[in-house]
């Protein structure tokens, strides 16, 4: 049962895709729990259904069977509308792509999730200001995506995830497009806003290695099913 | 979202893709230009005939004559008696009409043969006294040097063709003077010894002839005095009053003098009456007969005038709302690519907590706002191309010696109505885009590919 220790509880959670009569289990069964504050590594193969299953916590798609609550709301009883202001409000995503819409510069980019939240103007600039300083690109603000390098990129989506100050950071495969060094950097990045801002992140990774030097717990995918979930002892990260 | 952050974003997106969103909104111009300017056309072409069949009083004159007087001699006076008593079309009848609402003005008119020198030579031609009101019927527009100084000036403006007749060069006429020669009438007193014991018929009249020297002030190539109520066109006018003063012998003079029966009272063989508009005409017609006079108009043929006009304006509407109907295809068109190309913008909107609504409301207010402009300029280009239009008629015009007319007419309600109306429509266009994209699927949008 979930307690206020809890952020994030999946009951049994399965989705399954129907392609042309054939059934596609992309999450079967999964049960598990995600303490607030906890750094989880969701690793798994390709294809074991990592991507749908934070999807569905971010609530951009809904379980076939389970349940899931976060924050303490229970998912399955929320509206469209009233899981579109979760995602704004609660969830932050960032992705391997970085998904900057690269017609708007960083200011823009930053400032979407605030228009989108109805924050006031006035108190806009300050915001995006703050988070380009916790991400380092100020001096950046003006430029387009597209003129900056791809760990920049991703410092930027990870900027723009945190504008609203969410509960619930997403990131899928944050460092799958960004070489070591970089993918490094902005795991360190990752988990120092976690430290100073106190808050959940479920990230997906091929890379056991980093996962294990960043994360406090892993949790194993294999065809749909959860597979294990351990907590990283310092022998392990070793 | 908020309306403002709405309207920032969606003129982001047409800015950003500029050419295709610039050539979707040209195209609704386009419709609305099309449509403006068939529209234009057709109110200004209304207009034009509306405005010079007003003035030509054809449409807002009623022609009153005494019941009796449009039954041919011999004809059984019975017929009369039968619903109202006939009255006479005296000054008190005059006085009458005139009291009537929507009445401008009545008047008699005044039209005699007669003789014309000038130079020392003789014209023959046909003089018809003008009211005042006539100066600004229209047919006076464009003359060559001035309509009369005033109602009792001893003034005549010669049509075209008299003046061709008069001299070779027409223009050179005005400031010169012409001497009018007509017969004046000059009442018999009634013979006491007269059989008549009722103090009876006037003693009929003698005609004395008469000259009146006036100044020629202008030339028109119009015909202000063109047949009506059975006289000839006239080639010489003169002010009303002057020619009223003239009792000059008149076509119905002696048929009046037949029936005439209260010599020291004007009558007068028929009136004419302006009604404020053509409008006021029918029912102003229906009073004057309940009067006990016979009056007649030209309402009817300007009743179907006004249906033709309809259905013009019906066809020249339906076919500048096709053009605007293609337009309509250029903007779902443009907003159903704009769903394919922007699929993963959309997705990552609904990651970062934009509602389907919000989505939807975008893509709306991108179709509004092209429409919006759409419509700008579309009657920006209407107005221009119904310019063009009369331009070029009017070069033709020109040409064959004519006056210059205004074809096209663009009043407030068509701009306005043309703006709404694209919008309108672009928002109608805009409705099953943006519906598609508040549909599509964040996961499916956001996979990576
Ligand atoms: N929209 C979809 N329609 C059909 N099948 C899907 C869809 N999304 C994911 N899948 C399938 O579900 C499985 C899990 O996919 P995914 O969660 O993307 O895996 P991972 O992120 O671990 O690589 C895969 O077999 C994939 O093909
Ligand atoms: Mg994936």
């Amino acid at each position: 049962m979930p307690n206020a220790e809890t952020a994030i509880q999946l009951d049994r959670v399965s989705r399954q895709y129907t392609m042309g009569g054939a059934t596609i289990q992309a999450v079967n069964d999964v049960s598990l729990s995600i303490a607030r504050n906890e750094f989880l590594a969701l690793l798994g193969s390709s294809g074991s259904g990592k991507s749908t299953l934070l999807n569905l916590i971010a609530g951009l798609d809904r379980p076939t069977s389970g349940s899931i609550t976060a924050q303490g709301q229970n998912l399955a009883e929320l509206t469209s509308i009233e899981l579109a202001r979760y995602r704004c409000n609660t969830i932050g995503m960032i992705f391997q792509s970085f998904n900057l819409l690269p017609r708007m510069t960083l200011e823009e980019n930053i400032e979407l999730p605030l228009r989108l939240a109805e924050v006031a103007r006035e108190e806009r600039p300050g915001r995006v200001h703050e988070v380009l300083e916790r991400v380092r690109l100020t001096h950046r603000l003006g430029h387009r995506p597209t003129e900056l390098s791809g760990g920049e990129q991703q410092r930027v989506a990870i900027a723009r995830a945190l504008v609203n100050r969410p509960k619930i950071l997403l990131a899928d495969e944050p460092t799958g497009n960004l070489d070591s060094a970089t993918g490094e950097a902005v795991l360190s990045l990752l988990r120092d806003v976690q430290r100073e801002l106190g808050m959940t992140i479920v990230m997906v990774t091929h890379e056991r290695p980093l996962a294990e030097r960043y994360a406090d717990r892993l949790a194993i995918m294999g065809d749909g099913k959860l597979l294990s979930a351990s907590e990283i002892t310092k022998e392990a990260a070793q | 979202m908020k309306t403002r952050d709405l309207a920032d974003l969606a003129f982001r997106n047409l800015r950003e893709a500029i050419l295709r969103n610039a050539l979707t909104t040209l195209g609704v111009a386009v419709g609305v230009a099309s449509l403006v300017a068939m529209m234009s056309l057709g109110v200004g072409l209304q207009e034009l005939a509306s405005k010079r069949l007003s003035q030509s009083g054809l449409f807002d004159t009623i022609f009153v004559t005494p019941k009796n007087n449009f039954r041919g001699i011999g004809r059984p006076q019975r017929e009369v008696e039968a619903d109202k008593p006939a009255r006479t079309l005296d000054e008190d009848a005059r006085q009458a009409i005139e009291k009537l609402p929507n009445v401008i003005e009545v008047y008699s008119q005044v039209r005699f043969f007669t003789e014309v020198r000038f130079n020392n030579k003789p014209f023959a031609t046909v003089v018809a006294g003008m009211p005042d009101s006539s100066r600004n019927s229209g047919s006076f527009d464009g003359m060559q040097g001035n309509f009369f100084s005033s109602p009792t000036a001893n003034e005549a403006i010669l049509q075209i063709e008299f003046a061709k007749d008069l001299s070779e060069k027409p223009a050179s006429l005005i400031g010169q003077d012409l001497v009018l020669r007509y017969a004046e009438r000059q009442a018999l007193p009634a013979n006491d010894d007269s059989s008549s014991p009722s103090g009876g018929p006037s003693g009929g009249f003698s005609v004395v002839p008469k000259e009146l020297r006036l100044k020629i002030v202008g030339i028109v190539e119009t015909e202000p005095a063109a047949g009506y109520g059975g006289y000839g066109n006239a080639r010489l006018l003169m002010p009303l009053s002057t020619a009223s003063t003239l009792r000059a012998a008149q076509v119905n003079d002696l048929r009046d003098i037949v029936r005439d029966n209260t010599a020291n009272k004007t009558t007068y063989p028929s009136l004419s009456v302006r009604a404020k508009s053509p409008s006021q005409v029918e029912t102003l017609e229906a009073s004057i007969k309940a009067m006990g006079f016979a009056a007649f108009s030209l309402l009817d043929a300007s009743k179907s005038l006004r249906t033709f006009f309809s259905v013009f304006d019906l066809l020249l509407g339906i076919f500048g709302s096709l053009a605007l109907a293609v337009a309509t295809l250029g903007i779902v068109n443009t907003l159903v690519m704009a769903i394919l190309e922007r699929r993963r913008e959309i997705g990552v909107l609904k990651a970062l907590g934009a509602a389907d609504s919000d989505v939807q409301q975008l893509f709306f207010v991108e179709a509004g706002v092209m429409g919006l402009f759409g419509g700008f300029l579309g009657v920006l280009f209407g107005w221009l191309l119904g310019r063009a239009i009369t331009f070029g008629t009017n070069v033709y015009l020109k040409r064959q010696n004519l006056n210059p007319i205004e074809l096209s007419s663009v009043p407030w309600w068509l701009v306005i109505a043309a703006i709404v109306f694209a919008i309108l429509v672009s928002l109608a266009a805009g409705l099953y885009p943006a519906s598609r994209a508040a549909k599509l699927n964040p996961v499916d949008a956001l996979r990576y590919e």
